[in-house]
């Protein structure tokens, strides 16, 4: 790994300075679908961007109607976990950041530990987008936990 | 003036489609989702069903219901009425000769199958089927297993830019070599309409077969089998304003007699033996095991309600909401049509520049707008257009002009969200 792509992972800012709980309490002040899926779509493009090169099909993560690829990182050093997502929908590229900012920058215990599944109930827009919609939210969280298995 | 000369002229004058009242037909369209009222374009994937087709099945379960053909008593004798009834119903509403060319299947991917598996056999290698690039996957994929069990090789028209048959390709490939002709009379995602009586005119004089995949057609406009003069027609009720769960082959007789079973079972024999087993006749052959009874009910329902609408004046209403929706489509920057066909009917497929048709498939349900994303069952279509999928609105007859504009109102606030 080149330390341009090491800086890409240690850089993102879901997880460290962007946090679920910030997330959640912006989340509750917003009313409407309207600002939800705006807010969502805003936290997508804040994500950094995805290495060209990485999108490949040992990347891919299946079972989504939009095309999702996922990285990691592991760092000895730290025990952390990095993480990068990329979709070329909007809205699944919002979720993404969500699950990036309950997920990043964690030791593998640490993110198998988190309760996504509640952090998704506290999300109102999240229950509306169920998994047989194809958005491959499930998809993208079991891949991560996978990862995180594999270097406990 | 008289009376009746009243009542002439009045009647004259009212809209030929009153489209809010065939709208109380329908339960389900009156809702909210996602606190707006439900706008369902999503008519190419099932249709909704008129009150007179749930009504239909509940009075069967209520009083009829039996197993068929099997004697003995009243109800087993009422539901068998019931039953052949609709299969009448069906034989009337495609004008095929006679009601045991009418074989109930689950659908149109079961009608499919039945003629593919059933060719299979006799299929010889180097023998040709031949398909569009614009057909569904249950026009695809039981060719190309039955290629694969005889050694007969899949050959696929080509397009053009506008969605419809590439000119002059279907007669180029067409030969001596070609078995079947198996085709969509109506694509589910650009709803090109084939000149499909034309090609199986062609077909046929060069000995093949046809089957036509009308499961997109009779939800716009009637189909008379004679006329048509295919050997098979497959289609859903679902689509049709029915129950799911049932569907029909359509077969000239002899093209059915010649056809081997599909599954084996109780109904479809004439005796058993473990030395050999004779097959039943016509339809019944292609009938193993208990049938989808209230389905064909609900399904005769259905044929019922079509019948008694004035069809001429829902395509009319139908090609207006096409129009309309054409129309809108032009003033949206970065809205691309996929499939612009001369003759089509109102399916509107589209991208718009920057958006994934996944995005607009979620922020159109928080508007209660119900569509279709991704590669509706055509992955080679797909390919072809060079798109990951589309956004694909599906009118029917009780759609309104006010829904096309609410779906190109909520588009453009969709852009001004995302763009
Ligand atoms: C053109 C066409 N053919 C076949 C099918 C398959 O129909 P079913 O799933 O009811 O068997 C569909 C359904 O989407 C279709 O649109």
């Amino acid at each position: 790994m080149t330390q341009e792509q090491k800086a890409l992972f240690v850089g993102n800012e879901f997880g460290a300075s962007i946090t679920t709980d910030e997330i959640l309490e912006t989340f509750s002040f917003l009313d409407d679908w309207e600002e939800r899926y705006a807010y969502v779509i805003d936290l997508g493009k804040k994500l950094p961007p995805f290495p060209e090169s990485e999108k490949i099909e040992l990347n891919y993560v299946h079972g989504c109607q939009s095309q999702v690829w996922l990285i990691h990182y592991f760092d000895q050093d730290s025990g952390k976990m990095y993480l990068l997502i990329e979709s070329d929908a909007m809205i699944v590229k919002g979720l993404a950041a969500v699950v990036l900012a309950a997920f990043n920058a964690k030791t593998p215990q640490e993110l198998l530990a988190v309760d996504i599944e509640g952090i998704f109930n506290q999300m109102d827009l999240i229950r509306h987008i169920s998994p047989t919609r194809g958005n491959g939210l499930r998809s993208m969280v079991k891949k991560v936990q996978g990862m995180a298995r594999l270097h406990c | 003036m008289t009376q009746v000369a009243t009542a002439t002229i009045t009647q004259a004058m009212i809209t030929p489609f009153d489209v809010q009242k065939i709208r109380e037909d329908f339960p389900i369209l009156a809702q909210q989702v996602n606190g707006r009222p439900l706008v369902y374009l999503d008519n190419g994937a099932s249709a909704q069903k008129p009150l007179s087709v749930i009504e239909s099945m509940n009075r069967y379960y209520r009083t009829d219901n039996a197993n068929v053909h099997r004697g003995a008593h009243t109800l087993g004798d009422r539901a068998t009425a019931d039953f052949e009834g609709a299969r009448e119903k069906v034989r009337a509403f495609l004008n095929a000769r006679e009601s045991r060319e009418i074989i109930w299947t689950k659908g149109t991917t079961e009608a499919i199958n039945v003629v593919a598996s059933g060719l299979a056999q006799s299929l010889q290698p180097g023998d040709e089927i031949l398909v569009s690039h614009m057909e569904h996957h249950a026009n695809i994929v039981p060719w190309q297993m039955a290629a694969e069990r005889s050694g007969a090789v899949l050959k696929v028209i080509p397009l053009d830019e506008r969605g419809q048959l590439l000119e002059g390709a279907f007669e180029t490939l067409l030969s001596s070599r070609t078995k079947i002709l198996a085709i969509t009379y109506v694509s589910n995602v650009l709803g090109t309409i084939n000149p499909v009586r034309e090609m199986i005119a062609q077909a046929k004089a060069i000995g093949a077969l046809t089957l036509v995949d009308a499961a997109q057609a009779l939800p716009h406009f009637n189909v008379d089998v004679q006329q048509l003069n295919c050997d098979f027609l497959a289609f859903s009720s679902h689509k049709l304003f029915g129950p799911t769960g049932i569907g029909v082959l359509y077969g000239k007789a002899n093209c059915l007699e010649a056809l081997p079973p599909y599954q084996g079972g109780g109904e479809m024999i004439e005796r058993v033996t473990f030395a050999k087993t004779t097959w039943n006749e016509l339809p019944y052959k292609f009938e193993a095991g208990t049938p989808a009874i209230a389905e064909a009910v609900g399904l005769g329902a259905a044929l019922d309600y079509l019948n008694a609408l004035d069809r001429p004046a829902i395509e009319l209403h139908e090609q207006n909401l096409l129009k309309r929706a054409q129309l809108l489509a032009r003033e949206v920057p970065g809205m691309h049509l996929i499939g612009t066909a001369e003759q089509k009917v109102p399916v509107v497929s589209f991208k718009i520049e920057g958006l994934h048709p996944s995005d607009i498939g979620t922020l159109l349900d928080q508007q209660g707008i119900a569509i279709r994303t991704g590669h509706h069952c055509a992955m080679p279509l797909m390919d072809f257009f060079a798109v990951p999928g589309t956004a694909r609105a599906s009118f029917a007859f009780y759609n309104t002009q006010e829904e096309v504009e609410q779906l190109f109102t909520a588009l453009q606030k969709i852009q001004r969200m995302c763009c």
